[in-house]
């Protein structure tokens, strides 16, 4: 059994030195990792959960650090904790069953709630539903905190080491869960293709995202016929790769320019883009250049549509983020170094260098140029978002990670 | 029939079998990095600090290059430590490098080494490389990948076992006004064919006062194709096969990587070694060998060339830095005063504290440093702990750890200030001056000078540097000709070196300031004038790499530059000669060590015959004849110089048969560079031209001796009679020695007619 600290500094360190990137996949390895450490972690016999989410939160966190930019990393450690915090109460209100009869009732609601919430979006394939039992989510902080004074009195040590026992597994349960949801999030988004891509339709999109593509495959093989437009996202241009995926797999591409969406968005019944997170207030993260995609959009009524799976929600709110949540990459990726040697010369007094390359890895999308989101759980509007964040994390969990890390 | 079909394929498929572990079985990636680069280019501050662990942007040089060989798929590294080993491996320990997995830092440590060269033959002693390997120098930050570089240098080595090397170059053009890269190394020359991308000339102490450079027209002859480049850059990152290992082990005199062994390599056609090269285009790879390439770099991180090793990446467990706007680094816990105004492209690390209207702008400041109010602080690299007080001014300067600056002090661009030396209030610290609490070393360590101990280019400069540091800095001279004191102002403590030292390359060159802007019109009007007399040549083209014959370099500084080359070599030959006759050495040594010194200088072999027949003629009057007379040739220059014309007789006989028997001993050592009939011509001039300037002494004995060479069978009838033939038409004062040798070489005609 390999030692969990060296599992976690390995990851870290792929953090750090980016060798690990993208939101699917900084997701899933984190969700790995965590649910090794919840495998490997010995738990003492009296209040088991409230060490687990520790242990939990200190892997995070370094996790966190080693790359703040990569947000599905903080958002995969907020969902485990809520996760273990839910698990907590399950047992409990086993135990406390009769006792604690309107919290039990709560939460046993809130689970059913949320497993039929993501059956009925994934199967049904339910678009923009409506804000489900709010009643019953305003009532989730009160019956958590409560449970937890319970968990952590700790009143019923006899059938505690009992319960433990029954949360772990229980717990690498609904971790194993979640990885398959990470895994197969791209068919749960695909399967909405249908809805949303119809018959002749001209698509734009931006660079290249593994969501786009499987949206788009899903709905060709279902034999829709349409045309997409691909902006090819400088300065990777990946946009290429895009363009060949889709030639592949037999859907019409046509390849323009970043600077030519303008002209181009007037044809365009829809644009359909990938993102790196999505933040609490309903804006996006999301590759350099979406931003006057989106106002493109904007000006000529054109649904601006992205998809997202749940593990690039993120609790936080854009705030300052062209600094603090922005990576400014290798300028060669722009100019190439050795044609622009002579001019990058500091070494002379009278032409000190006033060529300076800046290339910011993101944009900011704001909500309000977003039309709507297509989730694996479903599609929502931008302005329901923070409901889902509050699904998905519990409110403890978010001060401390909310500090910048150190 | 089908029987041995099966043979032959169960054989094909054993060859496959034994070839298919070989790949499977690769050989984990190992690298060697040196962290020494046997120079002393960053004196005075490597006097208390290995180069390697210098802070580049705040963190040491040699964390980017393993953080780099990491990344880059290398399995293994072997640092080779030697000056301040100790600190280097008390870094390593305390970093995190030991505990990676899947890479392994392991320190080699040995004390008594003095270049690459003696690095590489202990490497190959502890037989710890068993594959390819990266050879690299601790000071080299680059973010290239390796996989291509890597899979050409397999594949070629599987094609043709003596492609030994692939260098890592890197387009870069030189500034055409100061010779030099930006990154503040000279001109490199470069002839690569273009198909193969074999490396066939490398040339970095080229001749820049000519505008020339000479090829070996075999180069011409054998290639049918071939590039001639001045606008690369070695990044000094060599994918070598581990025969390079064994190459350095065989020839015990290559000291430097590229003046000795690659130029060694090129010239060695015998066994025929190759070197390839694999230019980088977008990735970023350079050395820093100098303190403009030390400003250079850091600029380059600071610009983000370097992504992924840049401020704000922890990719060596290094600070959390956060990257603001405008190309500001901040780390965490920084005082800064509201009216301090800091500019872009700043580094400021942890726990520093900014004073009120303090300006700082393009520089790096370290960890927990002090800086008072009013401090204008310009494209200056200040490390950590470092207090400066109210008003101080830094320009293009260097600040190492615990300096303290008291208020009003002021540093001129291109000071390098060394650990802990505290400069006094109010004081101007001259520019290109370096202060250091250690004294500046009088004598010259030649162990460590050895690198520049063949650097003919520094010494023939000497002069111009002294020229141009009285004019640029008059009180820096009359400071710096006073004996060691601390002259640093009230309470300064520290000692200024001396400017010119070793005799080095011109301070602005390689300093960390920007190059002053009149020294760049001076350069300029200097080269249009040589470019007027290149045109007036008509043949000469100075950068385009159009060959030219050495002959035409008509310029009076050319020949004088090429005179002087030639008397060091020579000096050099005697002194290796007369080491050899003392010491014993076998004449085989001799030739080796000769033939080394003439790759370095780069001559002839003529030039080489003239030199050991001087050496040998030295000697010979340097034995001493008998006890009384021999005192007097001893002290040869005034009383020879009077009395040779009547010396007495039995005086030159002994000479001669001094001179009789060292030719006799060094025959051997003499012909071996006697391959043609020019050679020999060579020593009759040069003889000749002893005999009248340096060693009058022989001048009576001229045809006897000429005579001696021709009993040895060193000197050929052909070459004596041809030399006569030339000196037909010679004025009447340089027909002396015909005209006494006139007799022999009517008997050598007679002979040789005799035999027809």
């Amino acid at each position: 059994m390999p030692d969990i600290q060296a599992l976690v500094s390995d990851l870290a360190s792929k953090l750090r030195k980016r060798r690990v990137q993208g939101s699917y996949e900084t997701a899933r390895l984190t969700a790995e990792l965590l649910c090794a450490v919840i495998l490997q972690h010995k738990e003492p016999t009296t209040n088991g959960a409230a060490s687990l989410i520790e242990a939990v939160r200190r892997v995070g966190e370094q996790l966190i650090a080693a790359n703040p930019v990569e947000l599905a990393v903080g958002n995969i450690v907020r969902h485990v904790l809520h996760i273990i915090r839910e698990e907590d109460l399950s047992p409990l209100t086993d135990i406390v069953g009769e006792l604690k009869l309107s919290a039990e009732d709560d939460v046993e609601d809130i689970a059913e709630d949320e497993n039929s919430q993501k059956s009925s979006a994934t199967t049904d394939g339910c678009l923009l539903k409506p804000p489900l039992l709010l009643a019953v989510f305003e009532h989730l902080p009160d019956s958590a905190t409560a449970c937890q004074t319970f968990s952590s009195e700790n009143i019923f040590a006899g059938k505690a080491d009992k319960s433990a026992k029954k949360l772990k597994s229980e717990l690498i349960k609904a971790v194993n869960e979640l990885i398959e949801d990470i895994n197969t999030c791209r068919e749960g988004i695909a399967e909405q293709a249908m809805e949303l891509i119809h018959q002749n339709e001209v698509i734009l999109t931006l660079g290249h995202s593994k969501f786009v593509k499987e949206f788009l495959c899903a709905a060709k093989e279902k034999k829709r016929s349409f045309e997409v437009f691909i902006a090819d996202g400088a300065p990777k241009f990946e946009g290429h790769i895009l363009a060949k995926e889709l030639d592949k797999k037999g859907l019409k591409a046509i390849v323009i320019t970043d600077s030519a969406v303008f002209a181009m968005i007037s044809r365009v019944n829809m644009v359909i883009v990938g993102v790196h997170a999505v933040m609490a207030n309903g804006g996006v993260i999301a590759p350099a250049g979406l931003h006057v995609l989106a106002l493109a959009a904007k000006k000529h009524d054109v649904p601006f549509v992205v998809v997202a799976s749940t593990h690039e929600l993120c609790s936080l709110y854009p705030h300052n983020l062209e600094v603090l949540l922005n990576e400014m990459r290798c300028p060669s990726e722009l100019l190439n170094f050795e044609e622009f040697s002579d001019c990058i010369d500091y070494g002379i007094a009278s032409s000190s260098s006033l060529l300076h390359v800046v290339n910011p890895a993101f944009d900011y999308v704001p909500p309000e140029l977003i039309s709507l989101f297509v989730t694996d759980i479903g599609g929502y509007s931008p302005s329901y978002i923070y409901r889902l964040i509050a699904d998905y994390y519990s409110s403890e969990d978010l001060p401390p990670q909310q500090k910048p890390a150190s | 029939m089908g029987a041995q079909k099966k043979r032959a394929a169960a054989a094909a498929a054993a060859a496959r079998v034994s070839e298919d572990p070989d790949d499977l079985a690769r050989q984990p990636l190992q690298a060697i990095l040196l962290a020494d680069s046997f120079t002393t280019k960053f004196r005075p501050i490597t006097l208390e600090r290995p180069k390697v662990l210098l802070p580049l942007v705040n963190v040491p040089m040699i964390n980017y290059t393993l953080a780099w060989l990491e990344a880059a798929g290398v399995a293994e590294v072997f640092v080779f430590c030697c000056a301040h080993s100790k600190q280097v491996i008390d870094y390593l320990e305390n970093s995190e490098w030991f505990s990676q997995p899947n890479f392994t830092v392991k320190t080699i440590e040995s004390h008594n080494i003095i270049s690459a060269g003696d690095a590489l033959r202990l490497i190959y002693e502890q037989n710890v490389i068993h594959g390819d390997f990266v050879l690299i120098s601790g000071d080299t930050v680059s973010n290239m990948s390796l996989t291509q570089a890597l899979q050409e240098h397999k594949e070629r080595k599987k094609k043709d076992n003596n492609a030994v090397m692939t260098m890592i170059i890197k387009k870069s053009k030189p500034s055409p006004i100061t010779r030099q890269s930006r990154l503040g190394t000279d001109e490199l020359f470069m002839a690569i064919d273009p198909n193969t991308k074999q490396l066939l000339y490398y040339e970095d102490k080229a001749d820049h006062s000519k505008g020339t450079i000479c090829l070996d027209k075999m180069l011409l002859a054998e290639n049918p194709s071939i590039s001639l480049h001045n606008d690369k850059q070695d990044c000094y990152i060599d994918i070598c096969s581990p025969e390079v290992l064994s190459l350095f082990t065989d020839n015990f005199d290559y000291q430097h990587l590229r003046r000795h062994f690659v130029k060694g390599l090129l010239l060695d056609d015998i066994m025929g070694y190759k070197i390839f090269t694999h230019e980088i285009h977008s990735s970023y790879a350079a050395r820093i060998d100098n303190y403009r390439s030390y400003d250079i770099v850091s600029k380059d991180i600071i610009q983000r060339w370097t992504y992924p090793y840049v401020p704000d990446v922890k990719f060596c467990g290094n600070r959390a830095t956060k990257l603001e706007r405008r190309g500001m680094y901040r780390a965490l816990e920084i005082e800064q005063s509201r009216s301090a105004q800091v500019g872009s492209f700043t580094v400021i690390g942890y726990g520093t504290k900014i004073g009120s209207n303090s300006k700082i702008s393009d520089s790096v400041i370290g960890e927990g440093c002090t800086i008072g109010s009013n401090v204008l602080i310009e494209g200056s690299y200040i490390w950590d702990n470092v207090i400066i007080e109210d008003g101080c001014e830094l320009r293009h300067v260097i600040v190492c750890d615990g300096v303290i600056m008291k208020a009003g002090a002021v540093l001129k661009p291109g000071v390098v200030l060394s650990f802990k030396v505290v400069i006094g209030e109010r004081f101007v610290v001259p520019a290109y001056s370096k202060v250091s609490l250690l004294q500046q070393p009088t004598v010259h360590d030649s162990d460590e000078e050895l690198e520049y101990a063949d650097n003919s280019s520094g010494t023939v400069e000497f002069s111009s540097i002294q020229g141009t540091a009285d004019q640029s800095n008059g009180e820096m001279t009359s400071e710096s000709s006073e004996a060691h004191k601390p002259k640093l102002g009230t309470g300064g403590v520290g000692y200024i070196w001396s400017i010119c030292e070793g005799g080095q390359e011109e301070e602005w060159r390689h300093s960390v300031a920007p190059i002053p802007e009149d020294k760049l019109t001076e350069l300029s009007e200097a080269m249009d004038d040589d470019q007027e007399l290149v045109t007036q040549d008509r043949t000469a083209l100075s950068t385009s790499g159009e060959l030219i014959s050495d002959s035409n370099a008509s310029e009076g500084d050319d020949n004088e530059d090429s005179k002087d080359d030639s008397v060091y070599f020579e000096k050099e030959v005697e002194a290796t000669f007369l080491r050899a006759v003392e010491e014993n050495v076998k004449v085989d040594h001799v030739i080796l060590e000769v033939n080394s010194l003439r790759l370095s200088y780069n001559m002839t072999s003529a030039d080489c015959a003239g030199a050991v027949f001087y050496s040998m003629m030295k000697l010979a009057i340097k034995t001493p004849h008998s006890s009384a007379i021999g005192l007097l040739t001893l002290y040869p220059s005034p009383f020879s110089m009077v009395a040779s014309n009547a010396y007495p007789i039995y005086l030159s006989g002994e000479l001669q048969q001094n001179t009789a028997n060292i030719i006799t001993t060094w025959q051997k050592l003499l012909k071996s560079y006697l391959l043609e009939i020019d050679e020999e011509i060579e020593i009759i001039l040069k003889f000749e031209e002893m005999c009248l300037e340096s060693a009058k002494e022989f001048s009576p004995l001229f045809a006897r001796i000429l005579h001696i060479l021709y009993d040895k069978d060193i000197l050929q009838e052909d070459a004596i009679l041809r030399w006569a033939d030339e000196k037909e038409g010679a004025d009447e004062s340089d027909k002396v020695f015909v005209r006494q040798s006139e007799k022999f070489i009517q008997w050598l005609r007679e002979a040789s007619e005799e035999e027809d």
